[in-house]
C-alpha cells in the first residue's frame, strides 16, 4: 500500500490517504427532493465520492439521472475497455464525449439501442441504457473521475456512486460499479456474493446478458430479470434476499428514485441521512457529513433485510 | 479561604484543520481534570479513542467508527450520532451519544457506562464484559450476543435474536422483543432488579419507570461449567 507519507489535502473535505483507512468498497446514493438540491447534485455526489476514496482506491463509478430524453429515444453510456479514444458520433448523437467513453442518444428503444451499438462494434461496453441515466467509470481514485466527467457541474434528480476495492475480479474500468442490465436501472454493491457464478449461468438461461465476471453485475442482472417478469422493485429486492448468497449493502438506482437494501446479517456498513432537501446513503457517515444541512439531518442505520426506497412520485405527492 | 476551583476552560480542537491523530495525541497527554471541545468532527473515525485519564471531551457533531474506543476513566459526550463500535472495549468512564448510535455499540466493553440518547443499531453490547449500556431508544438484531457480564437497558424495542448465547449479563427491555436468541429467556423482575434498573436509569439521566421493563438473561442450558457468581438453578 505504499509508504506512510501522506499527501496533504488541498481542500477541506479531501481525505488523507492513510494506511489504516478502512479499505472495502464505498457506496453512495443521493436523491434530491427539491430544485435547490437538484442544482447541487453533482457537487454533492463528488464530495461524497471523495470521502469514500479511502474505502476504494482502485476505481470509481457514478450513475447520474439527468436531462431526460423524450419518449422513443434512448441514452447509451458507452466505454471502450481498452482505453482507446473513439469516434462516438458513429453510435448516435453525442451528448458527452470523454475520449474512451461517451454518452450518446439514439432514436430507438433501450433493447434495440443496445443491440445496435454492440453490433456496430462488439468490442465496446454498454454501461447503461435508459431515458435519463448516464454512467461514467474511471480506474483510479475518484478525483480522476470527478475531473474527467465534470461531475461538479452536473445537475440532476438522483445519483448512485461507488469507489472500489477489487475483491472478486480484476481492477479495471469496466469492473467498476454501477452495473446496469436494464433500462434506467443500476446497482452499486459493498460486499461480495458467493453464488454469483451459478446465478449468472441461470440468469443467462433466462436471457440476461453480462459483460463482465463481476459478482455485483449478477445482482444487477437478477433485479433486471425480476422486473422484466413483472415484479415491482420492492418484490424484486425481497427476492434478492433469497436468491443471493453473500454479504451486501446495495444502493439501487431506478428512473424515478433509489433504494437501499442490506443482507439479513448486515455486516457491510450503511448509514442513511435525510433532510427536507435530500435523502442520502453512504458506507460511512463522513460521506454524509459533507452534504449541505447534514448537521440537522435525521441520521440512522438501515435495518437488515428491509427495503428503503424513495421515488419522485412519492416525494411529489 | 479558597473557594472550590472552577473547572478549567476547555481546549478547543478543530478537526477541519487538525487531524484525528493530533487530537488523540493531545488527549492522551492530558492530565486528570482537563476539558476538551472537539468541533467539526464530520464523521471521522476513532475520535477520542484510547483515552486513559479522567478528562472531559465534548464532541460537537457526529462521528464515524470506534468513537471513544478503549475508553478508560474519561467522559466523552457526542452531540450527534456515532458510527460502528462506539466505546468498544471501554474499561471505565462514561460515554454519551445524544442521538443514534451505529452497530456494535459498547462491543466487548469491560466497564464504565455508555448512554445512547437515540437508537442503537444491530449487535448493541455484543460480547459485553462488565460495562453498562443504557439506550433511550431501540436496539437492532443480535444485541447482547454472547454478553458475558454487565447490564443492558433498552427503553424502546429490541430486534431479533436478543441475548443469543448470553452468559451472565442482565438485560432489561421496556418495549417489544422481536425474538430471543439461543438460551435467552425472560426472567422474573424482583425487587433487587427494580433497584438495579432504577439506579442505572438515574445514573444515565434517562426518565423511565423501572416497573415497565422486563428482564432477560441466560437459561444456562448451553454451557457446562458452573458460573461462580450464580446459583445452580435453571432460571436464576
Amino acid at each position: 500500500m505504499g509508504s506512510g507519507a501522506n499527501v496533504c489535502p488541498l481542500s477541506m473535505g479531501a481525505p488523507r490517504r492513510r494506511r489504516d483507512d478502512p479499505r472495502m468498497c464505498g457506496i453512495a446514493g443521493f436523491f434530491a427532493k427539491t430544485e435547490a438540491a437538484e442544482a447541487r447534485l453533482g457537487d454533492c455526489v463528488a464530495d461524497m465520492l471523495e470521502q469514500l476514496a479511502g474505502r476504494g482506491p482502485d476505481s470509481a463509478g457514478v450513475a447520474v439521472y439527468r436531462d431526460p430524453l423524450p419518449a422513443g429515444a434512448t441514452k447509451l453510456s458507452l466505454l471502450d475497455p481498452s482505453g482507446v479514444v473513439r469516434d462516438w458520433s458513429r453510435f448516435g448523437d453525442v451528448l458527452d464525449d470523454r475520449g474512451d467513453q461517451a454518452v450518446v442518444s439514439v432514436a430507438a428503444d433501450p433493447v434495440h439501442a443496445r443491440v445496435a451499438a454492440l453490433a456496430r462494434d462488439p468490442g465496446i461496453l454498454v454501461l447503461s441504457t435508459g431515458t435519463t441515466i448516464e454512467t461514467i467509470k474511471r480506474a483510479g481514485p475518484p478525483d480522476g473521475l470527478i475531473a474527467d466527467a465534470g461531475l461538479r457541474a452536473m445537475r440532476g434528480t438522483h445519483a448512485i456512486g461507488h469507489t472500489r476495492m477489487a475483491t472478486e475480479s480484476r481492477v479495471s474500468t469496466e469492473h467498476s460499479h454501477p452495473f446496469s442490465t436494464g433500462a434506467d436501472l443500476c446497482l452499486v454493491h459493498n460486499g461480495s456474493l458467493s453464488n454469483h457464478n451459478r446465478l449468472r449461468r441461470e440468469l443467462r438461461r433466462h436471457g440476461v446478458a453480462f459483460q463482465t465476471d463481476n459478482d455485483s453485475e449478477v445482482a444487477a442482472g437478477y433485479l433486471t430479470w425480476r422486473l422484466e417478469q413483472g415484479d415491482d422493485l420492492q418484490t424484486a429486492l425481497h427476492g434478492a434476499l433469497r436468491a443471493l448468497d453473500g454479504f451486501f449493502t446495495f444502493a439501487v438506482g431506478t428512473r424515478d428514485g433509489f433504494a437501499v437494501l442490506r443482507d439479513p446479517i448486515a455486516c457491510k456498513p450503511a448509514v442513511l441521512a435525510e433532510t427536507s432537501d435530500w435523502v442520502a446513503m453512504a458506507s460511512e457517515h463522513r460521506a454524509l457529513a459533507v452534504l449541505p444541512g447534514a448537521g440537522d439531518a435525521d441520521v440512522w442505520e438501515p435495518e437488515p433485510a428491509r427495503v428503503y426506497a424513495w421515488s419522485r412520485e412519492v416525494v411529489a405527492a | 479561604m479558597r473557594l472550590a476551583t472552577e473547572a478549567p476552560a476547555a481546549t478547543t480542537v478543530d478537526l477541519a484543520t487538525a487531524s484525528v491523530r493530533e487530537l488523540n495525541r493531545a488527549l492522551h497527554a492530558a492530565a486528570d481534570g482537563a476539558r476538551y471541545l472537539v468541533v467539526h468532527p464530520a464523521g471521522r473515525h476513532a475520535i477520542a479513542a484510547g483515552l486513559n485519564a479522567a478528562i472531559d471531551v465534548e464532541v460537537e457533531g457526529s462521528t464515524g467508527y470506534y468513537c471513544a474506543g478503549m475508553n478508560q476513566h474519561a467522559t466523552v459526550r457526542v452531540r450527534g450520532t456515532c458510527g460502528v463500535g462506539v466505546a468498544e472495549n471501554m474499561m471505565s468512564g462514561r460515554v454519551e451519544i445524544a442521538h443514534n448510535a451505529g452497530q456494535s455499540a459498547a462491543a466487548t466493553a469491560h466497564g464504565g457506562l455508555l448512554v445512547v440518547g437515540g437508537d442503537a443499531a444491530a449487535r448493541c453490547a455484543i460480547s459485553l464484559k462488565g460495562a453498562d449500556v443504557v439506550v433511550a431508544g431501540s436496539v437492532g438484531h443480535a444485541s447482547a450476543f454472547m454478553a458475558q457480564s454487565g447490564r443492558l437497558v433498552v427503553c424502546g424495542d429490541a430486534g431479533h435474536g436478543l441475548g443469543d448465547s448470553i452468559y451472565e449479563a442482565r438485560l432489561y427491555v421496556a418495549g417489544t422483543v422481536a425474538s430471543l436468541g439461543a438460551d435467552c429467556v425472560e426472567k422474573e423482575l424482583r425487587a433487587e432488579h427494580l433497584d438495579e434498573l432504577a439506579d442505572l436509569l438515574v445514573t444515565a439521566g434517562i426518565d423511565a419507570a423501572p416497573a415497565g421493563f422486563r428482564r432477560f438473561g441466560s437459561a444456562r442450558e448451553l454451557y457446562h461449567f458452573r458460573p461462580h457468581t450464580a446459583p445452580r438453578t435453571a432460571h436464576g
